[in-house]
């Protein structure tokens, strides 16, 4: 089953273009990174399939038009749109209560069970829960909701290490299945290497790169080339080249692994290192990816 | 959000499969509360003013009751004031209440940026402005009738205790201040000025507080101030600001106003018929209702600031 599908997806503010023409088929069962500098417009891609913005061209997310029909698509959607959403003034149990009484498909054991392996208090209101207690709550309460699609946009932003793997692990133990499908932005993006199983690389509103995991594996080499071999490992058409301790890293779209091991180490790229590619060969705006 | 993945199957296998439906009405139940819950002063502000008025009056009866007792039509007056001008306040409490909470309603949510958290979750924009519509035109009034007669209530019998203990007769003030009929009357004054006449006035604020990215107070008194210089600018005219004083200053069956000297608190001096038959009251009523359908349409539209 497709879950989101779009078609020439358009949106300007003003003179600048957010979104220019974008392509988007996600099917049930995917967990899709979407990976781009700031401003490449992910997150009004990720608003408009959420019905947040309105948008020109043709958007379909389980069937239904998400500017017009909010309210039905949010029974099946769920989204954590920024660390720091959830009201100040709410308490724990007072979240509990409100999204346990509008929600059809919340499930308030299992979301008082997430918050028993926390720290978290019912009494406690959110002002004085840290950032990472947030996130956490936030992840409770929708990962205890039945939903079809997920939808993060930079749901770990600001928040440190332990927060981070622990965030991605609970989401992949406790809530993944191949009946869900999870969208998820971010530039922390060694974080979701191992998580994804499609990634998409967006720029200036445009998807500059679309592939599954199995196929990024197979298709991108890195190879440090010994230093007598970079004259050779340069006429092998590299897409990147950088310098790491006065080695050579040489970055490939489809090469021959066999004649590459013979120029230096061969290993896969990590998204990070494709990214500063892809985006690098983009007439430099190569700024946005964290580490 | 422990990373022991042992605790996994049991969830999956509690899934429903079956789809959940969920009553029309509890969405804009939970969403009243959760006004509720948020803004306290909705009804922390007039218990605030009950409890200071009885304080007072506490201090003025013991302190009368050594006085020697006054003319009788003097006294008449004294034993009925106290309650009118209780009723008085605590209205005028929660009427303020209601401007500054419509004021931030939908602003609040869009400069703490929650409106992301409200927006995941499926309660519709119409059933989001529809309970923070509800909370001036029906929470307030109902919680101001219920603190003004727990108020005066309480009122009549410290009174009725004061004057037991100094050994004079409660008949006199118990006949003097009718409970009862001074409640309907409330009760009536509440619906009719406070709910419906006043529903225009909510309206607009609910509807600037949507719109204004900051200054919503600005937003909504200046404009009015600009028609209303302009029209005395250019055509020497002050139908506008007449306009915006008869809104303020209620219909012309102000009960509370007109009731005066009047010994009885009787529901003959009401005249529904006249209320219901001013135009005022239904062009207002239009005029509350497309601000709410504006501010509708608006949240929809609208994004953290």
């Amino acid at each position: 089953m497709t879950v989101i599908e779009a078609r020439g997806l358009r949106k300007a503010f003003g003179t600048t273009i957010a979104l220019d023409g974008v392509d988007l088929r996600v099917e049930e069962g995917r967990i899709l990174g979407l990976i781009g500098p700031n401003g490449a417009g992910k997150t009004t891609a990720l608003n408009a399939i959420l019905g947040l913005t309105q948008y020109q061209g043709e958007l379909k997310v389980l069937g239904r038009n998400p500017w017009i029909e909010r309210d039905q698509l949010m029974r099946d959607v769920c989204f954590i749109a920024d660390v720091a959403v959830l009201p100040r003034w709410v308490r724990v149990s007072q979240a509990l209560d409100y999204v346990a009484g509008v929600h059809p498909r919340f499930d308030r054991a299992k979301a008082e069970g997430f918050l028993a392996k926390t720290t978290i208090r019912h009494a406690s209101k959110v002002r004085e829960l840290s950032k990472g207690m947030v996130a956490q709550l936030h992840l409770a309460l929708v990962m205890a909701i039945d939903a079809k699609l997920l939808v993060l946009d930079e749901p770990t932003l600001g928040l440190d290490i332990l927060y981070r793997k622990q965030f991605y692990d609970s989401l992949l133990n406790d809530y993944y299945d191949r009946n869900r499908t999870i969208v998820v932005t971010t530039h922390q993006v060694e974080d979701v290497q191992h998580v994804l199983t499609d990634l998409m690389f967006i720029n200036r509103g445009r998807i500059v790169l679309n592939c599954n995991m199995e196929e990024f594996e197979s298709r991108y080499v890195e190879v440090m080339v010994n230093p007598e071999h970079v004259a050779a490992a340069r006429a092998l058409r590299p897409m990147h080249e950088r310098q790491v301790l006065g080695r050579s890293i040489l970055l490939f779209d489809r090469a021959d692994r066999q004649q590459l091991a013979t120029l230096g180490d061969v290993r896969t790229p990590s998204i990070a290192d494709l990214f500063v590619a892809v985006m690098g060969n983009q007439a430099g705006t190569a700024q946005g990816v964290a580490q | 959000m422990n990373t022991q993945s042992n605790a996994a199957p049991d969830f999956f296998d509690s899934r429903r499969s079956t789809p959940a439906t969920i009553s029309p009405t509890r969405p804009m139940y939970w969403s009243v509360r959760r006004e509720l819950w948020e803004n306290r002063s909705i009804y922390v502000a007039p218990l605030a003013v009950g409890a200071v008025i009885l304080f007072a009056f506490l201090v003025s009866v013991m302190h009368r009751s050594a006085i020697a007792a006054l003319d009788p039509a003097g006294q008449q007056e004294m034993l009925a004031k106290p309650y009118d001008f209780a009723a008085l306040l605590i209205m005028g409490t929660t009427f303020i209440v209601g401007i500054f909470y419509c004021l931030d309603a939908l602003h609040g949510e869009r400069r703490d940026r929650s409106i992301l958290f409200w927006k995941s979750l499926p309660v519709s924009d119409l059933t989001t402005v529809l309970s923070k519509a509800s909370i001036p035109l029906v929470v307030l009034p109902l919680i101001t009738f219920a603190i003004t007669v727990a108020t005066q209530l309480t009122m009549l019998l410290l009174g009725s205790a004061v004057r037991l203990a100094s050994g004079r007769s409660v008949t006199e003030l118990w006949s003097q201040v009718p409970l009862f009929q001074m409640s309907l009357m409330l009760l009536y004054h509440l619906v009719t000025v406070h709910a419906l006449w006043y529903a225009p006035i909510f309206g607009w604020l609910l509807l600037v507080s949507g719109w204004a990215r900051r200054a919503t107070f600005l937003w909504a008194a200046l404009p009015l101030f600009a028609i209303g210089i302009i029209e005395k600018v250019a055509f020497h005219t002050s139908h506008f600001a007449a306009l915006l004083g008869y809104r303020m200053s209620g219909p012309e069956a102000y009960p509370l106003a007109e009731r005066g000297g009047d010994p009885m608190y009787s529901m003959a001096t009401l005249d529904l018929g006249r209320f219901l038959s001013t135009p005022g009251l239904w062009l207002g009523l239009l005029f509350a209702a497309l601000c709410l359908a504006a501010a509708v349409r608006l949240r929809r539209y609208r994004e953290p600031i």
